[in-house]
């Protein structure tokens, strides 16, 4: 949609101040850091600052429904503290949920399994073909994220998604976190902790989960754990007749 | 003649404006981290929204990280010493130019405006 | 019916362009209110994206598209009766579409940032391509009604009428469409919406021009040719006929496949949607309307031929109501085969009720639309005149 800028001398000054800013940087900015500090299950590497995101990576995640504890929500707890979603409006249907528990009965047998759901981060996402502006988007490794400087707040990707993975955003906020910007009258999804793992951390849900039911990676590198996992036992995904190809992936169901 | 007087009276009203440095009220903001800039203050003035503007965009659809004119470091330096944000009175950064010059501000629709702000129970 | 006195005629004029002023004044406020609190003052929420104000919005979009129709009759089909109703029915369409674009735009969460949405074009989305279909529209019409006013611009009236004809089609297409791709959705992804659209659009705006019309030749004391009620009666009631025949085929298709039979289930018998749909939709708003046209004691009479246009269009939001809120109300099937319970509201069904500034800015809307039309009828000597000897020297249909 936008083309970056061109201009010799502006691309000078961005080059200089670039040296400048990361020689001076935690001296300007102590509250930012760059690289991850010792997480103990980082499974990937801090992007290097200047680089784009690369193609040749496809984040995923793997969640175990069997291993999903009933009524636990940590994961709940930690990505909406994470992402700074924090409203409670007067109707609980306008709360934005980025990601939830889902308790599934089977019709046939009343056998039950719990997951968590949220934005299933689809190769061929719904979101994106009917957004007017381009604003709900696929980053090139994979993650669909909504660009909020150019959403208007039309809703057609939230009537779009199989998942009901969207959320509105109905009310002025202004308790958001620095790392995450969300507003009123913009749509919202799971991010996969873009910020997060632009640093080398884990999503903030896969880090909570007191059963490790959740593991997150590069489906596309054949040593990752979630790819080694996802090459021996049987997996599923949601609404796999739609053919939108999820990042998500599930087993247990 | 008639039109060489009229010519007259317009030049010496223009002629005040030339002085109006000393006649204009300006903005008077804080500047919370003198001599720190990105670049030079008349630079930024005219060009920072080109800068946000295209440095967004490479971050958002790009995804590249650490550019020199992220709003969060911006804001971390810019921020009121007493509020710790960029919000809130004309005397604050951001709110103090663009109330002068009755600029609508978009960004904190969605940005966080006080520097260093952790949401209720973020881990450090 | 009413008609006003020469001495009273101005007057009213102003009281009904001031009331019309004055409603879409309250929308707007309604819409300023909404824009600054946010969308917590409605009743939509993250199940239930699109509400009242879309009802309304589709239907005054899908109606200004429809109303053309009548003068696509006269221009490019070629029928007189109609040539003389085709600058009224120009003027309709800008005035309506005019209402329906300003609720949709003025509902968005990002109502400031039109400009982005004009500038920043995603070629696969339906909302992106209309920003060029309407406005193109706009000026076909424009361009269409200079041929029949100005003498010297009529021979170019057919392919004026024509090209705008045309647009039509693809832009009422495109509005069938933004529904008919939504593929997870058990109440829309269907390629039939498109044709459903398009006929829905003839049958409404026909009946809104007979509604227009009729209060029109109210106003100035003139009656409709019984020859002409005739014709426009029986074309109201095929296309009618039409809409109810694709409403079938809709859901008995759609109830065929066992995966939306559930749908299929709740939104006919088994829920708020069921009352709208059979008595609303398909009581008023279709078998009503035919038999009034039909029936012996009635057809004939231009009362009852307006009354049933006027059910037409009460059947309209009805049908509307049903389809955009009942089709969202049903919860999506994540996971077929299981019940789904959760702290989003999976699995439930939700219930929606409109917020008065979501009222006050869909009234608003139809406001605006009343208001161009009164002042456009008034400025534009639009009224249809028919000259009964031309048409029935041209025989029966054509010239």
């Amino acid at each position: 949609m936008s083309t970056p800028d061109h201009n010799p001398r502006r691309a000078f000054i961005a080059a200089a101040g670039a040296g400048v800013a990361g020689l001076g940087f935690t001296v300007i900015a102590p509250g930012l850091h760059l690289m991850a500090v010792g997480e103990a299950n980082a499974a990937t590497e801090a992007r290097k600052a200047g680089t784009a995101a690369s193609p040749a990576v496809r984040w995923g995640l793997l969640i175990d429904a069997g291993k999903c504890a009933p009524g636990c929500t940590k994961c709940i707890d930690a990505c909406h503290t994470e992402n700074g979603v924090s409203e409670k409006l007067p109707d609980p249907r306008q709360n934005s949920q980025w990601i939830r528990k889902i308790e599934l009965v089977d019709k046939r047998n009343g056998r039950v399994t719990q997951l968590p759901m949220m934005c299933q981060h689809c190769a061929e996402p719904p979101c994106v073909d009917v957004c007017p502006t381009g604003a709900s988007m696929k980053r090139a490794d994979g993650i669909v994220l909504v660009d909020r400087h150019t959403c208007i707040g039309c809703r057609y990707c939230m009537m779009a998604c199989p998942y009901k993975a969207r959320s509105f955003v109905h009310t002025p906020l202004t308790e958001q976190n620095p790392e995450v910007p969300r507003g009123q009258g913009c749509v919202e999804s799971c991010t996969l902790c873009v910020h997060r793992i632009d640093k080398g951390q884990q999503p903030a849900c896969v880090e909570s989960c007191p059963e490790g039911a959740m593991v997150f990676g590069d489906l596309n590198d054949p040593a990752s754990d979630i790819a080694k996992r996802i090459a021996s036992v049987p997996t599923t995904q949601v609404r796999a007749d739609l053919r939108l190809n999820p990042g998500v992936r599930y087993q247990g169901i | 003649m008639r039109y060489g007087v009229f010519l007259a009276v317009i030049l010496a009203f223009l002629a005040q404006f030339a002085w109006a440095d000393g006649r204009t009220a300006k903005p008077s903001i804080e500047i919370a981290n003198p001599g720190k800039c990105v670049a030079p203050a008349e630079e930024m003035r005219r060009n920072h929204m080109e800068m946000l503007k295209h440095q967004r965009d490479r971050t958002m659809r790009q995804g590249i990280r650490g550019e020199p004119a992220s709003l969060n470091a911006c804001i971390e330096c810019h921020a009121s010493k007493t509020t710790s944000s960029v919000l809130g009175s004309n005397e604050n950064f951001c709110q103090g130019c663009h109330t002068y010059v009755a600029v609508k501000l978009d960004c904190f629709e969605c940005h966080q405006a006080k520097a260093k702000f952790k949401a209720a129970g973020l881990k450090p | 019916m009413f008609t006003p006195s020469p001495r009273h005629e101005e007057g009213l004029f102003y009281l009904l362009a001031a009331i019309g002023g004055l409603v879409s004044a309250i929308g707007l406020a309604a819409a300023l209110y909404m824009e600054h609190s946010g969308h917590v003052v409605t009743g939509m929420n993250n199940q239930i994206v699109w509400g009242l104000p879309h009802v309304f919005a589709i239907f005054l979009i899908v109606t200004a598209s429809g109303v053309l129709n009548v003068a696509s009759m006269g221009s490019v089909f070629g029928r007189v009766l109609y040539k003389s109703r085709a600058p009224l029915s120009g003027l309709l369409g800008i005035a309506m579409l005019s209402g329906g674009l300003a609720i949709i735009m003025l509902d968005l969460g990002r109502a400031d940032r039109l400009m982005v949405a004009a500038t920043h074009f995603n070629p696969t989305s339906v909302f992106g391509w209309n920003v060029i279909l309407y406005p193109v529209f706009y000026s076909f019409v424009a361009i269409y009604l200079w041929t029949m006013m100005e003498r010297r611009m009529n021979p170019y009236t057919k392919v004026a009428g024509l090209a705008t004809f045309v647009w039509r089609v693809v832009l009422t297409s495109g509005t069938g469409s933004i529904f008919a791709f939504l593929v997870a959705r058990q109440a829309y992804g269907s390629a039939l919406l498109a044709p459903m659209f398009i006929i829905m659009s003839f049958s409404w705006g026909l009946a809104v021009f007979i509604v227009v019309q009729a209060t029109m030749y109210a106003w100035n004391g003139m009656t409709l040719p019984p020859l002409i009620l005739k014709r426009i009666k029986n074309l109201l009631a095929t296309f009618v006929a039409a809409v109810l025949y694709f409403t079938i085929i809709l859901h008995l298709v759609n109830a065929y496949f066992a995966k939306n039979i559930a749908f299929e289930y709740f939104i006919l018998f088994n829920s708020e949607f069921a009352g709208p749909f059979w008595i609303g939709q398909v009581l008023i708003g279709s078998l009503l309307p035919l038999a009034l046209l039909f029936h012996p004691a009635t057809a004939t009479r231009v009362l009852w031929v307006n009354i049933a246009a006027l059910l037409v269009i009460i059947g309209a939001y009805f049908q509307l109501h049903v389809f955009i809120i009942g089709g969202q109300a049903f919860p999506l099937d994540i996971f077929p085969g299981y019940d789904v319970k959760s702290s989003f509201f999976d699995g439930a069904v939700d219930h929606y009720r409109a917020s008065l500034p979501e009222i006050l800015l869909s009234v608003g809307g139809l406001g605006i639309a009343f208001t161009m039309t009164i002042i456009g009828v008034r400025v534009l000597h639009f009224l249809p005149q028919d000259d009964l000897a031309e048409i029935e020297a041209a025989g029966s249909i054509t010239d």
